[in-house]
């Protein structure tokens, strides 16, 4: 496939697109949230991927090599976004008392395995929870925790540290928690 | 260790950033307060949901692409090249 792709047969960019498109606009849709945008993200991805084909190297697979242009590009969209205020996060962490204890104790979550319904129901939930924290936080934790993506390549792409990588990468996680928590405690039925 | 140390360490200590000592305290804190060890376990959860759902080969990825979508992008790179 590499091989013709940078010998240029036609016939070869129309199967990559085929072959890997439908994963690469999952990936844009998870992070754009906005069906138009994610499809421009992805021509733009393959866009890219052809105009570079010829420095794939190949120890990488070329469904990762993709995967992380397509990451790219759905970010380069993001940032094109105008920026809104973002909410504050501060009201979703844990708060705690003067002597450090926390303010309200944690109760642990059910632990029951959901039946198929209920499967997808949870994963409406959780897409939904994501969808509403703030922008910066969200991008954290798509690209960390979904894309998979490790700190240094999530920095990168953020152009922040990787030091401000995890410190917003564990905030966007308690507030998921907290987000998630009146639906999965033990103690509601 | 105070249970707002517990929380700033957390990710640390599910990372196995954490040196042998740190974890020993972190334990430690663990053994005795059960409001954080269910904050731990809700707060992997969470993680694991996350990645879950996102990846559910049930979930929302469509198994062709559009096919306005290859039309458009192989339309682009005619005109690119």
């Amino acid at each position: 496939m590499i091989e013709r792709l940078r010998s240029g047969e036609e016939p070869a960019y129309e199967e990559l697109v085929r072959t890997h498109g439908a994963r690469m606009l999952a990936v844009a849709q998870r992070m754009l949230r906005n069906e138009d945008e994610a499809r421009d993200a992805v021509q733009d991805a393959f866009l890219s991927a052809f105009r570079s084909i010829e420095r794939f190297e190949g120890q990488a697979r070329l469904s990762t090599w993709l995967h992380r242009i397509a990451v790219n590009a759905a970010l380069m969209k993001l940032r094109t976004r105008r920026r809104k205020p973002e909410t504050s996060i501060e009201e979703l962490l844990p708060g705690f008392l003067e002597d450090g204890h926390m303010s309200q104790q944690a109760v642990p979550w059910r632990k029951d395995e959901p039946d198929p319904v209920e499967q997808g129901e949870l994963r409406e939930l959780v897409l939904a929870k994501i969808g509403e924290l703030p922008e910066t936080y969200r991008n954290v934790i798509m690209l960390r925790d979904i894309e998979d993506l490790d700190t240094e390549e999530t920095a990168k792409l953020m152009e922040i540290s990787t030091g401000a990588v995890k410190t917003r990468l564990h905030r966007a996680r308690q507030a998921l928690r907290t987000l998630l928590d009146p639906h999965m405690r033990g103690d509601v039925s | 260790m105070t249970c707002r140390e517990f929380v700033d360490f957390l990710m640390a200590y599910l990372e196995l950033e954490l040196s042998e000592d740190q974890r020993a305290i972190f334990e430690e804190h663990m053994g005795a307060c059960p409001p954080c060890v269910a904050y731990l376990d809700s707060y992997a959860e969470t993680v694991r949901l996350g990645r879950t759902v996102c990846r559910d080969p049930e979930g929302p990825v469509p198994e062709d692409v559009p096919e306005a979508l290859v039309r458009a992008i192989l339309a682009a790179r005619s005109r690119e090249s």
